[in-house]
């Protein structure tokens, strides 16, 4: 199923999580090649965020392999290692905000885990977290307390922090669905943007199709912890396939509720299918 | 004039402990202090210290010295505690609310076990910095150093941790081990606080001048060292005002740092932060 005629950097092979008795992912084979883009949607509770835990090691799976980068991030020790090559932008951040840190700082410590326990940083990851402010165009929130931020400013940082690790996989788990809807459409922009400032392979978790940009050219569905499809972009947001995939709970809301537009009009694109 | 000096402060030895006894508890309760409000633990320190106490008493109680039962049983508490509120099985304050409850019963326990020791054992509970010896300012000196360099070598998996867990975990910093060494860390700096401070009011020393701290300061670095230097200042104010009183010097050391508190929340800038303007890089 990989797309890219590279080896493939993530596999999954016959893939079971099993939480609290119940099945959260049944029987989830795939693989993605580097600097492939790929969009996950399906609809809430389909097991997306789930399957990223399973990539970055913070969920064993019960049954099924899977390898990362040639490893098994199940184990521990391969787990925290491959967690320094792979960045990770969560829906949200928990975090104390009061906590004395500033933007700058909470960007470095991307380098933290990818320069080594005990180690110090040194000029070039801070010229690395510089340089990832600048690209996610945040370089003058640099000296205000990360506990100041909106969610949108917050999300943004979230992305400079990963691409300051200089992953070989990216990972943004619903990076948009915390933030308003002006702030949600910065966001989607400059998610348009990732490949061209990282050639990580990007895996994009979502509940709202809309938002995967045009950069993602494989889209894989899932429903009820089952793959429900994947296929390139065009067939697999066509209208049919995405009314099928969201029937239990109706589509989610389209791209006019966020540009302000009356219209709740689909893209064209979604109706070739 | 300087030859004379060491004669004449021969009789106040006990001050000189006690200042001494003042820069480094107070640095070490302070710096830890900063770790604990941050990661908002403040009732596991409340906690750990009892814990230290209650083992205190039990070296007493088995021959040992009170500081190295101290250490153990914070240690113990830290080991135990960690994993409940880490994992938040029955919720992290309840956990700690069962902990600290047994620790006080034990401490009690021991108390009445040590029908000859306790006038120590009283010592443990309220600390008594006048009368601290050469030996415990040898220790503390000690600890500072050794927790100073651990912080120093460790600053970038403990600020990550401390400040943002979730990225810690999820950018390879082994999160747990971090976590848990800040609890030990914790747990062994109230240990060896706990002649000159004392169990019931070592607590008071971690906290305050840590929470005082982060009032003013943006930064993990500029908090460690503010804490540190308001520490080591409400020690030897406390010090003094309890000499010029004549009042109980652990009371009067806590309720300096109560005030340094109160006047940092009053005149705090962090109250201003969300008008906070971005400053030039």
């Amino acid at each position: 199923m990989c797309a890219a005629n590279t080896d493939p950097v993530i596999r999954l092979d016959g893939v079971i999580v099993v939480r609290g008795g119940k099945p959260v992912l049944r029987d989830i084979s795939l693989d993605v090649g580097a600097g492939e883009f790929v969009g996950i949607i399906g609809p809430n509770g389909a097991g997306k965020s789930t399957l990223l835990g399973v990539i970055n090691g913070l969920i064993s799976p019960t049954a099924g392999r899977v390898s990362v980068l040639g490893k098994d991030p199940a184990r521990w020790l391969h787990g925290i290692r491959l967690r320094r090559q792979i960045g990770l932008v969560a829906q949200s951040q928990r975090f104390n905000p009061l906590a004395p840190i500033l933007v700058f700082e909470s960007v470095l410590l991307g380098r933290a885990g990818r320069r080594g326990l005990g180690f110090r940083l040194h000029r070039e990851d801070r010229e690395i977290a510089r340089r990832a402010m600048a690209d996610t165009g945040i370089e003058k929130l640099a000296r205000r307390p990360l506990g100041s931020l909106s969610g949108g400013e917050l999300q943004r940082v979230a992305i400079a922090r990963a691409l300051a690790q200089e992953p070989d996989i990216l990972l943004l788990d619903e990076p948009t669905a915390s933030v308003d809807p002006a702030a949600r459409q910065d966001l989607v922009s400059l998610l348009a943007e990732l490949p061209s400032l990282t050639g990580a392979a990007i895996l994009c978790v979502t509940h709202d199709p809309w938002m995967l940009p045009a950069a993602c050219r494989r889209v894989i569905t899932l429903k009820q912890g089952r793959l429900f499809g994947a296929g390139p972009r065009s067939l697999m947001l066509s209208a049919e396939l995405l009314e099928e995939l969201y029937a239990e709970e109706g589509l989610p809301f389209g791209p006019a509720t966020v540009t302000g537009g009356s219209s709740a009009s689909w893209p064209q694109e979604w109706s070739r299918g | 004039m300087n030859a004379l000096m060491p004669e004449m402060l021969l009789p106040y030895g006990y001050l000189l402990r006690a200042v001494l006894a003042g820069l480094f508890g107070g640095g070490l309760c302070a710096v830890a202090g900063v770790y604990i409000v941050t990661m908002r633990l403040s009732f596991l320190g409340v906690c750990l210290s009892h814990g230290a106490f209650a083992g205190a008493l039990f070296g007493l109680f088995i021959g040992l010295h009170p500081v190295l039962g101290a250490v153990a049983f914070s240690l113990l508490t830290a080991a135990a505690v960690g994993p409940l509120a880490d994992r938040g099985e029955v919720g992290p304050d309840t956990a700690i609310g069962i902990l600290f409850s047994l620790m006080m019963g034990l401490a009690f326990l021991f108390i009445g076990l040590l029908p000859a020791h306790r006038e120590e054992a009283l010592g443990l509970l309220w600390g008594n910095i006048l009368t601290v010896s050469g030996a415990e300012v040898g220790l503390l000196a000690l600890t500072s150093a050794a927790v100073a360099a651990v912080i120093m070598v460790f600053f970038k998996e403990t600020q990550s941790v401390a400040c943002h867990r979730e990225v810690a975990r999820a950018t390879g910093v082994p999160d747990t081990a971090v976590f848990y060494g800040i609890l030990a860390l914790l747990g062994v700096v109230m240990s060896v606080t706990l002649p000159s401070i004392g169990g019931l009011l070592v607590f008071s020393l971690v906290v305050n001048p840590a929470a005082a701290a982060l009032q003013w300061c943006r930064r993990l670095r500029a908090a460690l060292m503010a804490a540190a230097v308001i520490g080591v200042g409400c020690c030897w104010a406390g010090l003094a005002l309890s000499w010029y009183f004549s009042l109980p010097a652990g009371a009067t050391i806590v309720l300096v740092s109560t005030g340094v508190f109160a006047a940092s929340l009053a005149f705090s800038p962090r109250k201003r932060m969300l008008q906070w303007t971005t400053p030039p890089m």
